[in-house]
């Protein structure tokens, strides 16, 4: 079996800051061997990591991870722009990198000559061009407005004419890096449609995206990258769930902190009556709370004054401030009589069919009226995790089909 | 170094195409356009010319037509390398975009903007050669010369036009230490007058390739005689050398340019 990539326990590492050039550091760094190229200066830091993987030819895979994974630097890695530290990498055929496609515009010139420019920059021969410019054109929808510079183009037209060159050079391995935002809507389904085409007719692609139902769509496999090194690698499906789980600990860490600045800032009441001291929240068991799970909150407050027959709330507001459900003694009818000192109060939602991600409880305490706070607690944020269910939206249904075929 | 040659022959239509971009740039936009390429040499030639008068006038040795021609012959070769080393120095810093976003063989870059300089040079021989028909210089067969004495200038040029594009990556000191040698350089290069005037100096002038490449163009096309074999073979061998060094320094830093630039 012959792969169409080949990527051996890979290394690169980059620079922080500014890179001093001068020779007075330059000169005795040559006479200076290195014990090891694995060896990491000050101000160094890798963004590969001991990464392997191999393609078979006429996959579709896509490269997933959150920012500053190393999905960029393994497309630079493939198309040669940079070399490994350490490892090596084999590529096997003609390999198209539909990252910058106008790179190789010059401004003063023509459509014409760029498209020519370009296409030879890209690997193309000129005779390649000639067989292949009206179709180049025609994709680009630049039309009459060939024979004009460049910069005087729009810059849709510009990367519109950049995208055409590039996607017309029939690659055997095809790198594509978030480039389906070029242009409008017509536009961009023209390029899914490229990119649809270019894997039918057995070209190798690697996707790197954001975009998950890109990949989903579009790819068998799947690459999960985080700080340099491959956490997973197998079926989308399998992936996926790694992949939400990392960016919701990311958002929900990001959350927490905000929550945590905030809080040491705004005080509702100094001397506010009532106190909670402490919220558990768990599916019952354990804290790690996963999708179709019980939900249980544990409250613990401090009365500092006998209150009469208070008001406890409940709301589960997602991490974009939407509240998806809330609950109240009041409603459910629930008298709590007078409360003086500590106590707690349990609070089971049931299962819950929220979907995974990120969410805050936000618990206030009302006089019985309801008609001012005693306390209002929202710092308590828990994320449900992604189980084996795929899930788009707010809330997971039950969904019952059937098919009847006449 | 084999495979550099090949992977740059594989990319041989790059290289067309950026050095029409180079020369379609350098017009464009200008009243003059393509006449500046015809206009600059003239130029040149006239400020030889201009200073072999004064040398003269100075030292009251008439001006014969053999001098202003030699001098007209000279000055091409030597405008040929300056130009492309000027921009030879630039051309990989200029096309920063190209380097790390795209790959090809960065030598390719060198290259094509040393070729657009060669067609510059191949623009001024021609209006020279109906300037030299006009002067009645006459052709002989030690004419065949030339086109090695040029393929050797061209070699000389690239080897330190890939040098300096590189070091300039690293180092953006570089090109204006090329400037400053550059303008040296036409005081220790026989442009302006002829190597044999230095007398048992002469061969200390020869020893600078370009020197020595540049008296023997004048020899085989102005003097019509057998060009000297020693200094010659002399060129030849380090004009390759050159060569050679130029493309191994390139392809041991190509590596280094994208994160480097």
């Amino acid at each position: 079996m012959s792969y169409a990539i080949e990527f051996n326990e890979v290394w690169k590492k980059y620079r922080k800051g500014e890179k001093v050039n001068s020779l007075r550091d330059a000169i005795p760094k040559l006479f200076s061997r290195k014990e090891s190229e694995l060896e990491l200066e000050s101000k160094e830091f890798w963004a590969l990591k001991n990464v392997s993987f191999n393609i078979e030819k006429g996959d579709v895979v896509g490269i997933m991870g959150p920012n500053g994974a190393g999905k960029s630097t393994i497309l630079k890695l493939l198309s040669k722009i940079m070399n490994p530290n350490k490892g090596s990498m084999k590529i096997n055929g003609r390999l198209a990198a539909l990252i910058e496609v106008t790179a190789g515009f010059h401004p003063d010139l023509t459509g014409r000559e760029n498209v020519y420019l370009n296409g030879t920059i890209l690997g193309m021969r000129k005779k390649e061009i000639d067989g292949k410019f009206d179709e180049i054109v025609e994709f680009s929808g630049v039309g009459e407005f060939i024979d004009t510079p460049v910069k005087r183009y729009s810059s849709g037209m510009f990367s519109r004419l950049g995208f055409s060159v590039a996607a017309h050079m029939d690659p055997d391995i095809l790198l594509v890096d978030e480039i389906l935002s070029v242009g409008d809507i017509a536009f961009q389904a023209k390029c899914a449609g490229k990119i649809r085409e270019l894997l039918n007719s057995g070209a190798t692609v690697l996707l790197v995206s954001h975009q998950l139902n890109m990949i989903q769509s579009l790819c068998k496999r799947a690459i999960l990258l985080q700080n340099g090194e491959v956490v997973k690698d197998g079926k989308v499906e399998d992936v996926f769930p790694y992949y939400q789980n990392i960016v919701y600990k990311k958002n929900e860490d990001d959350l927490k902190h905000k929550l945590s600045a905030i809080d040491g800032r705004v005080r509702i009441d100094k001397k506010s009556m009532m106190e909670i001291t402490h919220v558990g929240i768990s599916n019952g068991r354990s804290a790690k709370i996963e999708v179709e799970d019980p939900i249980e909150f544990q409250i613990d407050y401090e009365a500092k004054d006998a209150l009469d027959n208070p008001i406890f709330t409940l709301e589960i507001i997602r991490a974009d401030g939407i509240l998806c459900c809330s609950s109240s003694t009041k409603e459910e009818g629930i008298n709590t009589g007078t409360l003086e000192g500590k106590g707690s109060v349990k609070i089971n939602i049931g299962k819950t069919l929220l979907a995974p991600g990120i969410y805050m409880a936000k618990i206030s305490v009302w006089d019985k009226e309801m008609m001012h706070p005693y306390i209002v607690h929202n710092r308590d944020v828990f994320r449900i995790e992604y189980g084996n269910k795929q899930t788009e939206g707010l809330f997971l249904v039950k969904a019952d089909w059937s098919l009847n075929k006449e | 170094m084999i495979e550099m040659l090949k992977e740059m022959y594989k990319f041989r239509d790059l290289a067309a195409m950026l050095t029409l971009r180079d020369l379609r740039v350098r017009y464009k936009q200008a009243a003059m356009g393509f006449m500046w390429a015809i206009f600059m040499p003239i130029v040149a030639v006239c400020a030889g010319i201009l200073i072999k008068e004064a040398m003269s006038f100075v030292s009251h040795v008439p001006v014969d037509t053999k001098g202003i021609v030699s001098i007209s012959v000279k000055v091409l070769p030597w405008t040929f390398f300056i130009s492309s080393i000027r921009f030879a120095v630039l051309a990989l810093v200029g096309n920063s975009t190209l380097i790390t976003k795209i790959y090809f063989p960065r030598a390719i870059l060198v290259l094509s903007s040393i070729l657009a300089c060669l067609f510059d040079l191949c623009v001024a021989i021609l209006v020279l050669a109906v300037l030299l028909v006009f002067l009645k210089v006459g052709v002989s067969v030690y004419l065949l010369w030339l086109p090695l004495l040029l393929l050797l200038l061209f070699l000389y040029t690239l080897g330190f036009g890939l040098i300096l594009s590189a070091a300039n990556l690293f180092f953006r000191d570089v090109k204006y230490v090329v400037e400053i040698l550059l303008m040296f350089g036409i005081f220790f290069t026989p442009v302006f007058y002829s190597a044999d005037s230095f007398g048992k100096w002469k061969s200390l002038m020869l020893l600078n390739p370009l020197g020595s490449i540049i008296e023997e163009i004048d020899k085989v096309v102005v003097l019509h005689q057998m060009p000297d074999m020693l200094w010659i073979i002399y060129a030849m061998v380090s004009s390759i050398a050159v060569f050679i060094l130029g493309m191994v320094i390139f392809h041991k830093t190509e590596p280094y340019f994208a994160e480097s630039i």
